[in-house]
């Protein structure tokens, strides 16, 4: 029986594999640490369900936690190499600049500044002014020349320093990229990649902690994608910047620092993650949890903590928001009959209201012994005072409560 | 008779006009601007003639349809500024790019369309240049962008095209247009400081047409200089109305573009006969008498029919022939735009996405399961 190690949120979260253990001194994980056990062994299915991506990470810039990370010999072959999820990012972009001479990023201090967040580093030096160009502080502006040599030929990535600041240049992402192929009838296509962190991060306050999930996620046209780790980040940003479509691309600011295994295979330079195609990451019976970016890992988290309990719960990874792969999370609902979305995001018209919906009109519907229940971010502005944010988005402990009550516990 | 002659020297700009005052080219941070007097062939006056004329009745018919509610939506229509459209496309040629607004129906023609998709467009029908899909404001063809509906948009999108001729290094060029109405666009601020910026290959052009909507331009600008606005851009400001004065201007600027300079910016006056759409009849906000003034002074068309008759470098019959067959032209096109059937509904979903596997669309209801190929 495994005995996965867990740290609680406020200390900075971990999503340890099965091969993997974590100790901290961190006074809110002592709930957990009585259940560390380094001789006990994982099944073999649960080694292969969990191998493929899972690190132990340090949430950046919050209370130093010491970790000692110890890695466990396991039937299955080690990952080849770690990897967080900005490298990730910056693996892709630099390998597909380097496929394609038409691609080329734009942005704020993408150039000289190596990236607000470090996501193009390097990319300047290596390719220079005429493919990494920085720009002025012209959302709007810098949006529809983006998308103006998309039309023209070209294969942008245009990256908003936060998507927050997209709002600044939504007509262009809406009406001069989603809708041209539409309207010109299959005459003009826009191969054109928008990206940048989405959702909330620490202490940044309601300005900068938006989710537009559901907003880009509303409109035909576009494809919305939603990377938890680093093998997502990498596999469908390749797919994006291949893809003749425009595709926004949702980051997450507080996974860059996040270390993840990478197989060989995700390490390839064709390697790409289809879009519109979620992903099982954990097998569960008694209950589907539902979400996208960050909260994927909450979710695991979570379904670690009830495992303990008998609770099994199903993960499903969305990876792409639009178009929302309803057959895998249908499947896996008429499996477990029981539904819980998580998300960063406003519950109200969100990514969890679209999933419970799309459940009710479809076959699932008649498999689900009750409701199914969104867990959300409040519907609150971002507030700034610590205790407050904490309060403000999904915690673990929300997920494994939504869990209890849907199920009858 | 006499014979026409082939080849004239004709000055530019000749023209006067009461509330029109350009006699020579405004000029903002250049020392020096187009020529004041320029070339025209009979070949050449004869093309400008028909293109001209094509789009005046064009526009025409298009009014007529609408009237009879065979067009809907939106419509807005460019007669009076045919010169613009023809001198522009004199001054460049179809492997440059061209952006514009949604006053659109002239350049859908000279960047390429045919009056017959053009009309079928407008009324909806699968021939349309668009298959009925984009409308009045959609309308696209090779190197030609369009067709915006959205005030000001277009403007860094034209800046794109320009990065992308600049990127692939093809000598090509894009004219960026945008009314009196959409100058004030900060957008438009933003991409007059990228392409300065980056010295993109890019032509502003700024059609004053003296009206954005209702709202005179007064009434909406501090500045109503617009070939100054871009500031640190150099600037002209030409009679929207001479055929061979934008086309004159156009090919200076191109030319500024051509040797790498950046951007230049270009103010053409001119005039539109009606209202902003057709839902406006154009008079609440501006007198008849002012449109009948423009009409018999200043009209584009009229002004090269005298010129070439004048020099005699065409003669009143050969003029007439034309019109002839344009009003033919515009008729089969008519004709076509009202019979062709409407597109399939197995279109209602198609283009949604380029080089994509068909995939299910919702419909209204969660049964009404549809397709969407690419």
């Amino acid at each position: 029986m495994v005995s996965p190690v867990s740290c609680c949120q406020t200390a900075g979260g971990c999503c340890p594999t099965a091969s993997w253990y974590l100790w901290t001194d961190s006074d809110s994980c002592s709930d957990w640490t009585g259940s560390f056990s380094r001789t006990s062994r994982s099944s073999h299915s649960e080694d292969r369900s969990k191998m493929a991506s899972l690190g132990c990470f340090l949430r950046s810039g919050n209370n130093a936690v010491s970790v000692v990370l110890r890695r466990e010999f396991s039937k299955t072959p080690p990952a080849a190499v770690q990897v967080n999820v900005r490298d990730a990012l910056n693996q892709a972009m630099d390998e597909e600049l380097e496929r394609d001479e038409r691609v080329f990023l734009l942005g704020e201090e993408v150039a000289q500044y190596d990236g607000a967040y470090k996501v193009s580093r390097g990319l300047w030096k290596k390719y220079g002014d005429k493919r990494i160009i920085d720009t002025p502080i012209t959302e709007m502006g810098f949006a529809g020349i983006a998308v103006g040599a998309a039309f023209a030929g070209l294969r942008p990535i245009c990256e908003f320093m936060t998507w927050n600041f997209s709002m600044q240049a939504i007509d262009q992402v809406i009406n001069s990229a989603a809708k041209t192929y539409y309207m010109s009838a299959g005459a003009q296509p826009v191969p054109i990649v928008f990206r940048g962190p989405n959702g909330s991060s620490a202490g940044v306050a309601a300005q900068h902690s938006q989710c537009f999930a559901a907003w880009y996620g509303h409109c035909p046209g576009l494809k919305v994608v939603s990377p938890w780790n680093s093998e997502d980040a990498r596999g469908l940003l390749k797919a994006a910047i291949r893809d003749d479509n425009p595709v926004v691309f949702l980051e997450n600011e507080l996974m860059y620092g996040v270390p993840f295994d990478l197989s060989e295979d995700v390490l390839q330079k064709d390697f790409v993650v289809p879009i519109g195609k979620a992903k099982v990451e954990r097998r569960g019976t008694h209950i589907t949890l539902v979400s996208h970016s960050r909260c994927v890992g909450f979710c695991l988290d979570a379904a670690s903590v009830l495992a303990k309990e008998g609770v099994e719960c199903e993960v499903v990874n969305l990876r792409t928001i639009r178009p929302l792969d309803v057959d895998t999370i249908e499947a896996s609902v008429m499996k477990t009959g029981h539904l819980v979305t998580v998300e960063g995001g406003w519950p109200q018209y969100g990514v969890g209201a679209e999933i419970c919906a799309r459940v009710m009109e479809g076959p699932a519907f008649n498999y689900l012994d009750a409701p199914a229940v969104r867990v959300t971010g409040v519907d609150i502005p971002m507030p700034y005072a610590k205790i407050l944010e904490d309060h403000s988005v999904p915690q673990i402990k929300d997920i494994i409560f939504s869990v209890k009550k849907v199920l009858n516990m | 008779t006499l014979l026409p002659s082939p080849l004239l020297i004709m000055v530019a700009s000749s023209r006067s006009y009461a509330d029109f005052t350009p006699e020579k080219v405004d000029l903002h941070r250049l020392e020096e601007g187009p020529p004041l007097t320029a070339t025209l062939t009979r070949e050449e006056g004869l093309k400008y003639y028909r293109t001209m004329q094509t789009i005046r009745r064009m526009e025409l018919k298009a009014d007529q349809l609408y009237k009879q509610k065979i067009i809907r939506g939106f419509c807005h229509l460019y007669d009076g500024q045919e010169a613009c459209a023809v001198g522009i496309e004199g001054g460049i040629t179809l492997s440059d790019h061209l952006i514009t607004a949604y006053r659109a129906h002239g350049y859908t023609l000279t960047r390429g369309g045919t009056v017959r998709e053009i009309m079928a467009e407008l009324t909806g029908r699968r021939g349309g240049i668009a298959k009925g899909k984009g409308g009045s404001m959609h309308m696209y063809t090779k190197n030609f962008y369009g067709g915006n509906g959205i005030v000001g948009a277009q403007v860094p999108l034209g800046a794109g095209v320009a990065l992308a001729c600049k990127y692939l290094g093809n000598d090509q060029l894009c004219v960026s247009l945008y009314g009196d109405g959409a100058a004030n666009q900060g957008q438009i601020f933003e991409t007059y400081n990228m392409s300065s910026l980056w010295k993109l290959p890019i032509i502003f052009i700024c059609e004053n047409n003296q009206y954005g909507m209702g709202t005179s331009v007064e009434r909406s600008s501090a500045s109503t200089e617009y070939y100054k606005r871009g500031d640190y851009i150099p600037g002209l400001r030409v009679d929207g109305m001479d055929v061979l004065c934008v086309r004159e201007a156009t090919k200076f600027a191109a030319d500024h573009c051509r040797s790498g300079k950046g951007p230049i910016l270009m103010e053409l006056q001119t005039y539109r006969y009606h209202g902003h759409s057709m839902s406006d009849p154009g008079v609440s906000y501006r007198t008849r008498e002012e449109i009948q003034e423009v009409r018999s002074k200043s009209d584009p068309i009229s002004m090269l029919k005298d010129r070439m008759l004048s020099n005699n470098m065409a003669s009143i019959e050969e003029l007439k022939e034309i019109d002839i067959a344009v009003r033919k032209e515009i008729e089969d096109a008519a004709q076509f735009a009202t019979t062709d059937p409407e597109p399939p509904l197995d279109d209602l979903c198609s283009h949604i996405f380029a080089n994509d596997q068909p995939f299910e669309v919702r419909g209204a209801t969660p049964w009404t399961k549809l397709t969407s190929t690419s």
